[in-house]
């Protein structure tokens, strides 16, 4: 079996967000970048089909050079080898149709996205992808499992869950609940050691239409300070909630 | 030329952000000067929708789309938008329609912009305001392509009720079997319950609550108001509640007309989620917890003794 993980290198959760060049560009000055966690989850369960079932396990990038940290730490959790497809990622559209470029050159049985990435939160590409690539698509996917052929899933919906079987190929828009969170892998020394030697593929982007772009950032406005109620006067938050902000 | 929206329904019954894709896509109509049609699958009934400027329903009616089914979902809505010549088509950011989203726009050659906040910034060219970095902050994003597709956030534009008539056509798409390669084996829902998703209040404990036996309170306010329950992460994690309601960046999103808090710190992972969430009370019994930065109203107190006396007021308050 032969998956593919996509993984959006992303600012950590913690980052304040600026922006810079008359708020037209994200300002990446001092911000740490990271797999994106709901990538995260997708990657730790494709190790797991590496190690109970037998699968070669690549991991792809569409990025410029900035990006090769965050790849080589899949690799060093455990990924055989490394895709980055040398472009900066201009819409949902664009990376969709690289990676597409990838999953057709490549023969991949499963491709494992995040369901979105905690930057732009598009949720676009994993659904794009599968469009591209004809892939049967579980959205929102918290459980996969697969025998030969045969997959059996199961996807969040508004209140509860769905069991879902289909067969491969697949695409993925994975979360949390696709490996424990406390099962995460963390790079070790002889994983970091090795990843060094793990071929990182640079690759060429294909030709792709962009059909948004960003063309300015803005940050919420300044909240007004908190209205304080005193403790014994519940009789004024139900009024507050009630008369000014018309919530009950 | 008209704007497509997908009036989301469960169990024959429109979901309320159908109204508000209705009331969204009418204002957005009259700046261009165009027309609003809804598809609908299998709602007998939708007279209503045209009590919110909705022209025309496109009603599908075929069993094999009771259960969802997003590539065969996705198909219709694009026959539909072709069908009308729709340059727009908006759905909502449900974890279903999320799920069609991008496989309508590749459909349909369409620029998508998904978590959309508002009415246009600009119709030509077409720029729509999107919330990005976990409600860090916002983007213009421009679209350029022919057609549209627009994910509008929930509870971003409200519910704006516009008296039409709405003419009412069959539509009969035709769906390929290929359509259904994901079979939907079994369903499990908590039943009786508000859905954080559905919700138009939550009510939301944290590790201050100490425990999974106090969760009375929680479910007791959330009861008298009529809300959704909710927690922060360590409380799932700590198995005190399912893990469905953990919100936060990593959790489930909440846009709530209301959100309380309570024995929340407010942590930046937890109010990613919920700041989009309209107004946020804060019960916390330390003042210099985060959370009261972000809150609208707060309450420095023990919740052991603050939310006992709010559920009793309330309860007072309702039976009015
Ligand atoms: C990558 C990452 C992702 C994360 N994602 C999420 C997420 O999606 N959602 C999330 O919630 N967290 C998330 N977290 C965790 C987050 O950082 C915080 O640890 C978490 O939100 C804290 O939960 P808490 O406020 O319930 O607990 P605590 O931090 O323990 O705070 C408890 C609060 O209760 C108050 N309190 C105590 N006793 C009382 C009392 N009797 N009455 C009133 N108040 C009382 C305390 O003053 C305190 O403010 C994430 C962390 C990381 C690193």
């Amino acid at each position: 079996m032969k998956i593919l993980v996509c993984i959006s290198h992303v600012p950590d959760t913690t980052s304040k967000i600026n922006f810079t060049n008359n708020d037209s560009e994200f300002d990446t000055n001092g911000v740490q970048f990271v797999i994106n966690p709901n990538d995260e989850f997708g990657l730790t369960r494709a190790i797991w089909f590496q190690e109970q079932q037998g699968a070669t396990v690549t991991v792809v990038n569409v990025g410029g050079p900035e990006t090769e940290p965050t790849l080589r730490k899949a690799l060093a959790i455990g990924a055989n080898d490394a895709i980055r497809i040398n472009a900066t990622p201009t819409d949902g559209f664009f990376v969709a149709k690289q990676l597409a470029e990838v999953i057709k050159n490549g023969g991949y049985d499963v491709v494992l996205a995040g369901k979105e990435s905690l930057d732009y939160n598009g949720g676009m590409v994993p659904g794009m992808v599968a469009a591209l690539s004809n892939f049967n698509f579980v959205n929102s996917c918290t459980e996969l499992t697969i025998d030969g052929t045969n997959v059996k899933a199961v996807r969040e919906i508004d209140g509860g869950k769905e069991n879902i079987s289909t067969t491969l190929p697949l695409i993925i828009g994975g979360q949390k609940g696709l490996v424990e969170e406390k099962d995460l892998k963390i790079p070790n020394m002889r994983g970091i050691m090795t990843a060094r030697t793990k071929p990182l593929t640079v690759v060429e982007p294909v030709a792709a239409d962009t059909n948004t772009k960003a063309v300015k950032y803005e940050k919420p406005a300044a909240k007004s300070a908190v209205k304080l109620i005193a403790a014994d006067n519940i009789d004024e938050l139900i009024n507050l909630l009630h008369n000014e902000a018309k919530v009950i | 030329m008209s704007i497509l929206i997908y009036a989301e329904s469960a169990e024959g019954k429109f979901k309320k952000v159908a109204f508000e894709l209705a009331s969204y896509a009418k204002k957005v109509a009259e700046s261009l000067g165009s027309t609003v049609t809804a598809i609908t699958f299998n709602v007998s009934d939708a007279s209503e929708l045209s009590k919110y400027g909705v022209d025309k329903v496109l009603k599908v009616t075929d069993s094999k789309l009771n259960t969802f089914s997003a590539k065969a979902y996705a198909d219709a809505i694009q026959q539909a938008a072709k069908k009308e010549d729709a340059k727009l088509v908006v759905l909502s950011s449900t974890t279903d329609s999320s799920y069609l989203s991008s496989l309508v726009a590749v459909s349909l050659n369409a620029g998508f912009a998904s978590n959309v906040v508002g009415l246009p910034v600009s119709t030509a060219p077409f720029q729509v305001k999107r919330s990005a970095f976990s409600n860090k902050a916002f983007t213009v994003t421009e679209i350029s392509t022919d057609v549209k597709v627009l994910g509008l956030a929930k509870n971003s534009f409200g519910i704006v009720p516009t008296d039409s008539s709405a003419t009412e056509e069959d539509f009969a798409p035709s769906i390929n079997d290929a359509d259904f390669g994901i079979k939907v084996e079994s369903t499990e829902k908590a039943s009786g319950k508000v859905t954080i998703a559905d919700a138009d209040i939550v009510v939301s404990g944290g590790r201050g609550l100490k425990g999974p036996e106090n969760w009375g309170l929680i479910e007791d306010l959330a009861s008298v108001l009529g809300a959704a329950t909710a927690c922060s992460k360590p409380v799932s994690d700590l198995g005190w509640r399912p893990h469905g309601e953990h919100v936060g960046q990593t959790g489930k999103p909440v846009a709530s007309n209301l959100y309380i808090a309570i024995g929340i710190s407010g942590a930046i992972q937890h109010i990613a989620g919920i700041n989009s969430s309209k107004v946020k009370v804060v019960i916390n019994s330390d003042p210099e917890a985060p959370f009261f930065k972000v809150a609208d109203y707060g309450i420095v107190g023990d919740a052991f003794e603050v939310v006992p006396q709010l559920i009793e007021k309330l309860k007072a308050f309702k039976a009015q």
